[in-house]
């Protein structure tokens, strides 16, 4: 994985003694309180409803165990003894001070991180896929061009004063792991049909939020030398004309829809034509030093499938349910990714205690090259492991609480921190999580239902991806109480769709029950080996709204009763 | 533009030599340099004055049509209605790529924190208004401006990009290799 | 600045104010006895507009003073045991803590409202 170099290093380090700073005049009042708002912001500080919470940023999601456990004192010496890893592939810290956060960053910048631009009206920490450098349908691996753009986004003279949020995710993969068709500019690196060429798909617009978008392709097929050119001629045609009137229409998504596809990419190239490129794209040899640092690292030659494994397999039921569920195929024989779920029944979604994360870290470093991933769904991947190795890693994350086999089922849900610790929700968003994780915590059941992805929000910003899962749920508040919408139909694959609302909201002991009921239907629906979203698709929403109707009217049955 | 302001510049705080007109007839009001907005430029040069005339520009201006008057010109003047307004960084990013030699200047309550990326961008100084300063003296601009070293965006101004440097690292460490 | 989270036409009362420590983040009430104080039970209770009024100008002046950030007032009911207690859920969860972590936030360390 990548290393900073001295450079790197002096600009982090720099960074802080920035913030150190503003944190100082702000202190000492040359700095009003709305001034230093968004420079807090920009390091990832917020106030929330209970305390101070730091987004910490997790470049593409990957991490090693030195940093985990860097991460893990923080949590233990500056917070309570627990993190909460995001559906942006970060981590956030609940509890820290103002006055201890220059020193965490300290921290941070030992281990070769930071929270530069973690939040703000700037270009955001660069997401990609979780299987980076390990699935088997990839063309190369998104994380340098990922490093790249995290480089060519910090700290930029000019792009750090945006009309609003801009997010960026990469995917180097067929299949699309991470939802680049609801970003502000989502990456495809993909081949050119007749050349063979290596380059981007740029697509630009997508996104969740109040008014939720598919993303439009910009550009079918740019050279990977134009890269950095091509995103300053987007960047700089939305800061100039991105709306400022009216925070929520301030994203690209809107201009790209007002301003009409076809106008959006007119002026985009016109910039670009007006810009000189040599000037702004990485120079010869940047791009393949930063890739140096993701050279694959050494593999042993072994079979395709370990008999260790295999044994062990027949002998242990569950063993062999975590590796079926759990597991991910690796391009290189006789390894395996291994999703770590942090959803155990009834736990809190992306949670990670101290400890944990030691324990964690500590078989990283034995199991997988010492090598770790964050993903969109708030788990963890041990990306390199031996098969041969995958019994002694089950007995060690079971030992930790860190087995549950339930990674893409109805149990893995997303959920953002909601009520219980954000400013901004309308509605709680955890408990419900845990409410419909403790129904369906039967593993038959899970296995039964199969690929299912809940997402839930609790409010109409979209932190927790409601408008693309399977299921989606949407915490409000209606006439001084807790209300959710659910939809059904959500996808942020490759084939992104948004679900549709399957009723009025209901309270919030009536969502596992409805949600029952929707799964009911699937089942009675289904054909073959649909998935849910499949079912949705194929039979329309209506079997899925009458379910839920039916539901409805029964529960408001019981309720006079 | 009626708010009293201090001038910044790299050097620290410096005196004013432009004045402000509102209109092109309020011009025979004041001697020396006058910066007049964007609606009066035609007046004002039609009116052939010897002193030089500056041009103030909204930030939602386009480019097309502040061209034809940047050779004309000595100073344009950028507005920041919010310090939390970029539009400015990419206005006068575009204003230097047409071609502009003159003093690029930002008017407005910026803050500390973005005068090296106003510099970065083309401008020569920050008109601040008073309020602000009192709160942000010039040398917290000086201070604040340097605090972060390097930048890793080619193409800006204020020293050679981070890409750049280590490119310039790389070959002359080839270049020692050979010796 | 948040604004505060009241009726348009004014609270109704009672009401108590709300801040965040600007140092260290803690959510804050204005006491009874004029300083700030993180328990919920210690808030100072205005039962009419001056009362509120006062509360708020206290709030500025700390706000300008950066003692504390977003002061704003709070609609409470008064429980048996006297203590003030938020009429809205956002607030009432605020004057408690996370109700997924029983064992953090003031809950874990004050007398809160039930």
């Amino acid at each position: 994985m990548y290393r900073y170099d001295e450079f790197d290093e002096r600009f982090v380090r720099d960074r802080v003694r920035q913030f150190r700073s503003q944190v100082e005049r702000r202190l000492d009042g040359s700095l009003s309180d709305d001034e230093f708002k968004p420079l807090r912001l920009k390091n990832g500080l917020y106030l929330q409803l209970h305390a101070y919470m730091l987004r910490v940023a997790v470049p593409y999601g990957t991490l090693d165990s030195r940093q985990l456990r860097q991460l893990a004192l923080i949590a233990e010496k500056y917070d309570k003894g627990y993190a909460h890893f995001t559906t942006r592939q970060n981590l956030q810290y609940n509890w820290p001070k103002l006055k201890d956060v220059p020193d965490i960053l300290d921290l941070l910048a030992d281990v070769e991180m930071h929270a530069i631009q973690t939040s703000g009206n700037c270009i955001r920490n660069v997401t990609s896929d979780q299987f980076a450098g390990v699935a088997k349908d990839e063309v190369e691996d998104p994380r340098v061009t990922a490093e790249l753009i995290r480089q060519w986004s910090s700290l930029h003279p000019e792009f750090v004063w945006l009309p609003r949020k801009f997010k960026i995710a990469v995917t180097g993969a067929e299949h699309d792991r991470a939802a680049i068709k609801v970003h502000d500019i989502g990456i495809r690196i993909l081949r050119h049909a007749e050349t063979n060429e290596v380059g981007y798909e740029i697509v630009v617009g997508g996104g969740l939020g109040r008014t939720p978008m598919i993303g439009k392709v910009v550009r079918s097929f740019l050279p990977k030398a134009e890269l950095l050119a091509y995103l300053e001629a987007i960047l700089r045609v939305y800061n100039a004309e991105g709306r400022r009137d009216n925070k929520f229409k301030a994203r690209v998504k809107i201009l790209v829809h007002e301003t009409g596809e076809e106008e959006f990419r007119a002026r985009v190239e016109a910039e670009y034509a007006k810009l000189n490129g040599p000037t702004v794209n990485a120079p010869e040899g940047e791009v393949e030093r930063i890739a140096a640092y993701f050279a694959p690292p050494a593999y042993e030659t072994l079979p395709e499938r370990s008999q260790a494994l295999e044994t062990a397999r027949a002998s242990d039921p569950a063993l062999d349910r975590f590796v079926e569920q759990n597991g991910f195929a690796h391009k290189v024989p006789g390894y395996i990714a291994l999703t770590v779920s942090l959803k155990g029944i009834g736990e809190v979604p992306g949670d990670m205690t101290d400890a944990q994360m030691r324990a964690f870290a500590d078989i990283a470093e034995r199991y997988s090259k010492d090598e770790l991933r964050v993903t969109h769904s708030q788990n963890l991947v041990l990306p390199h492991v031996k098969q041969d190795d995958v019994p002694e890693v089950f007995a060690a994350l079971k030992a930790n609480g860190l087995a549950t086999a339930n990674a893409g089922l109805i149990t893995d849900i997303i959920a953002c921190p909601g009520l219980d610790y954000c400013a901004l929700a309308t509605a709680k968003s955890i408990p419900i999580a845990q409410a419909i994780s403790k129904t369906f915590a039967d593993d038959d059941r899970q296995r039964e239902i199969g690929e299912l992805p809940i997402k839930i929000s609790g409010c109409i910003n979209a932190c927790g991806h409601h408008h693309v899962g399977a299921i989606g749920i949407l915490g409000l508040e209606k006439s001084g109480v807790e209300n959710y919408q659910i939809t059904v139909g959500g996808d942020a694959s490759e084939n992104a769709a948004l679900g549709e609302r399957v009723g009025p909201g209901i309270d919030a002991d009536q969502v596992p029950g409805a949600v029952e009921a929707l799964v009911s239907v699937y089942l009675r629906e289904r054909q073959g080996s649909e998935r849910f979203v499949d079912t949705v698709r194929r039979a329309g929403l209506d079997p899925f709204k009458a379910g839920f109707q039916a539901f409805v009217s029964g529960a408001g049955q019981e309720a006079a009763e | 533009m009626t708010t009293t302001t201090i001038l910044i510049r790299p050097e620290g705080q410096v005196a004013d030599e432009w004045s402000v007109a509102a209109t092109a007839a309020d011009l025979s009001l004041v001697e020396g340099p006058a910066i007049v907005p964007f609606e009066a430029i035609d007046a004002a040069l039609a009116e052939r004055r010897n002193a030089p005339l500056g041009l103030h520009l909204p930030n939602h201006v386009a480019i097309d049509a502040v061209e034809p008057y940047l050779t004309q010109v000595a100073l344009v003047s950028v507005a920041f209605p919010a310090f939390s307004d970029g539009r400015g960084f990419s206005l006068a990013k575009r204003i230097r790529r047409a071609g502009f030699t003159g003093t690029l200047r930002a008017t407005g309550p910026l803050i500390a924190d973005q005068f090296a990326d106003a510099l970065a961008c083309g401008f020569d100084e920050v008109a601040l208004p008073e309020a602000v300063a009192e709160r942000q003296p010039a040398e917290q601009w000086v201070e604040a401006r340097g605090i972060v070293r390097d930048h890793y965006q080619s193409g800006y101004e204020g020293g050679t990009s981070i890409l750049e440097q280590r490119r310039a690292a790389a070959a002359a460490k080839a270049e020692g290799s050979h010796a | 600045m948040a604004e505060a989270k009241v009726n348009k036409k004014g609270p109704k009362f009672p009401v108590i104010l709300v801040a965040n420590d600007l140092l260290d983040g803690e959510v804050v009430f204005a006491a009874k006895d004029g300083g700030w104080t993180p328990e919920p039970g210690k808030a100072a209770v205005a039962d009419d507009a001056d009362a509120a009024a006062e509360l708020e100008a206290r709030g500025q002046a700390e706000f300008k003073a950066n003692r504390i950030v977003d002061p704003y007032l709070v609609e409470v009911r008064i429980a048996e045991n006297g203590m003030p207690v938020a009429t809205h859920f956002r607030e009432a969860l605020r004057q408690k803590g996370p109700t997924v972590h029983p064992d953090m936030g003031k809950q874990a360390e004050y007398d809160v409202p039930a």
